[in-house]
């Protein structure tokens, strides 16, 4: 008796924890589905099925634009990113030079300094550079973040490879250059998959430069345009769209999280508990 | 290694790593390394955001300065100590909410039952999620007239009118932690759960033997197990909260009873176009962000040292 009631309490927990997790979630999905009055309905369930907000952010707001703006920024970091940082995590994950350590802390330190400690400065080198307002001014500023974490996880996953593969490549005469080309890349993909992506979902989320360094609505990427859009009166937000746009940018990420699962959860666990 | 490599071998890898490490650290000093410089420097100026580099040079008048009698600057700024005393209090109490929900949905997850894989998939969603996205989906639901959040509350005759969440000061902290617990939770448990993960079982089948209560077991078995990922964890959530800015600008704008060090310093820096004050909080919350990782960092090692 005991033991059923201990279960059934476990069942009742697992089912709060599922609820508190997808409801704002699905709640925006039900919310973007509605229109006109019905808005200041609340329901719990769907009653009303309009694609009306979906198709007004395409027709009235640049959105699609919006999108193509995220898109093309976090692509762009990422491949940056995992470029300059694969050679620099076998540098430092594989070959021992002296002040090895200090400079891993201090990568690691400025992936976690307070970007706004940066926003002046990099203000006026955007501006010295002429990429104001200029998707280019987001592709430079996001790599504070995301180069140095990319470093950081694939340092962290270089370390663990096998050194006797190393040991063979070194045998046969091959040079640093090819054993991180050759061997290491072939080995590390699931590595680099999860570690982009996390630099993806970084850059994706991203706020703070994004609203500090564009001006137009054309160059906006979409967490800015989701914060600064607005309706017909100035006082009434217009919750339908803005709820159709949450949803719209949020599940092709939450689908390439549920594909990826695994390999995002050991990105991330890389990241913060070998160090 | 060592039996091959010759000294030849060895130079020639370590120029190899300067070589790789080159393009990375010529990059970071770009993005990191001269901006800050800069900021620090336009903290000492009188910058302003449309003669950003035709500034001149004015000391710490920025920080503190004397004009007839009266003190002026940012630490005589009862705006500032009050941006420093919330980012303080959100970091503290909704990182303390975080580890204890975040340690329960672990502990579930480390647990065998079925759908233990739909519970972990759905527990990602919220992390998955944008800030800025997750701040107005709160804001919706925590809206004073339509909101969910009042009309579940009233319902279940919890509160007897509806609460404005978001502008009411006396609530606005309330909920930019809700929001932000949801969000940053899921991170928590996952890197607890990948610390359960590397327990050791047989210790757990001993205490299992010889019938020591679960929570005693939890107590003085996992928790000490799990307390040094736990450590990195908290660090890390707490750096990510002290630096915090979106969620507190779309879901309570302007609201002084929750703005924080970075919403003040963007505010001067671009609302007010005033570089030199704005550099001056920015370069503010920088060292006190250091600092406090540098003393969280010794006391966790003091910690160590003493137990054992």
């Amino acid at each position: 008796m005991r033991q059923r009631l201990g279960r059934l309490g476990f069942y009742l927990l697992v089912a709060v924890i599922l609820i508190y997790a997808v409801f704002p979630f699905y709640y925006a999905i039900v919310t973007s589905l509605k229109t006109g009055t019905d808005l200041f309905r609340v329901d719990y369930f769907p009653f009303s099925l309009s694609w009306e907000n979906y198709a007004s952010l395409f027709q009235h707001q640049p959105f699609a634009r919006n999108i193509l703006n995220s898109i093309a920024v976090a692509v762009a970091v990422v491949a940056l990113s995992l470029l300059l940082g694969v050679t620099a995590a076998f540098a430092l994950g594989r070959i021992h030079f002296r002040g090895r350590g200090l400079l891993l802390f201090t990568i690691l330190s400025v992936s976690m300094f307070p970007q706004v400690a940066v926003l002046s400065g990099m203000f006026e080198l955007i501006r010295a550079l002429d990429i104001y307002n200029n998707l280019l001014a987001l592709v430079f500023s996001y790599m504070i973040f995301t180069l140095p974490f990319t470093v950081w996880v694939l340092t962290t996953f270089m370390r663990d490879l096998p050194v006797e593969l190393e040991e063979a490549a070194i045998m046969d005469g091959a040079s640093p250059w090819v054993i991180v080309t050759r061997v290491f890349m072939p080995l590390m993909w699931p590595a680099l998959v999860a570690t982009g992506l996390l630099a993806f979902i970084q850059a994706w989320n991203e706020f703070l430069f994004a609203l500090t360094f564009t001006l137009t609505e054309e160059q906006r990427t979409v967490p800015v345009a989701i914060a600064l859009l607005s309706g017909g009166s100035q006082y009434e937000l217009p919750w339908g769209n803005i709820m159709a746009a949450s949803v719209t940018v949020t599940a092709p990420v939450v689908g390439l999280v549920l594909i990826f699962q695994r390999r995002i959860v050991s990105g991330l666990t890389a990241g913060a508990l070998k160090g | 290694m060592a039996a091959y490599e010759g000294p030849t071998l060895r130079q020639r890898r370590v120029r190899a790593a300067a070589l790789f490490l080159a393009p990375m650290l010529a990059v970071l000093l770009a993005v990191a390394g001269w901006p800050l410089l800069r900021t620090l420097w336009f903290a000492l100026t009188d910058a302003n955001l449309a003669q950003i580099s035709g500034a001149e040079f004015i000391g710490l008048e920025n920080f503190l300065v004397e004009v007839q009698g009266k003190w002026y600057g940012l630490l005589a700024d009862p705006m500032w100590w009050n941006a420093v005393w919330n980012t303080v209090y959100f970091a503290l109490v909704s990182v303390t909410i975080e580890t204890v929900l975040g340690m329960v949905i672990a502990l579930v997850l480390n647990a065998a039952f079925r759908g233990r894989g739909v519970l972990r998939a759905a527990v990602l969603i919220p992390w998955a999620i944008p800030t800025i996205v997750s701040a107005k989906m709160w804001g919706w639901m925590m809206h004073d007239q339509y909101g969910i959040l009042n009309h579940a509350l009233m319902g279940l005759g919890i509160i007897a009118e509806p609460l404005a969440w978001t502008a009411d000061p006396d609530l606005a902290m309330t909920a930019v932690i809700i929001a932000d617990v949801w969000k940053t939770t899921p991170f928590m448990a996952l890197l607890i759960l990948a610390a359960l993960q590397l327990l050791p079982s047989d210790c757990y089948e001993a205490a299992r033997v010889d019938g020591v209560h679960p929570v005693k077991v939890f107590l003085r078995i996992t928790l000490p197990l799990i307390r040094p990922a736990l450590v990195v964890a908290v660090i890390f959530r707490l750096l990510d909260a002290l630096r915090m800015f979106d969620l507190v600008y779309v879901l309570t704008p302007n609201n002084e009873a929750t703005s924080m060090m970075s919403v003040f310093a963007r505010q001067y820096l671009v609302d007010f176009q005033d570089v030199g004050y704005g550099s001056a909080a920015a370069t503010a919350t920088f060292f006190l962000i250091a600092i406090l990782t540098i003393v969280a960092i010794m006391v966790g090692r003091l910690r160590q040292e003493v137990e054992r």
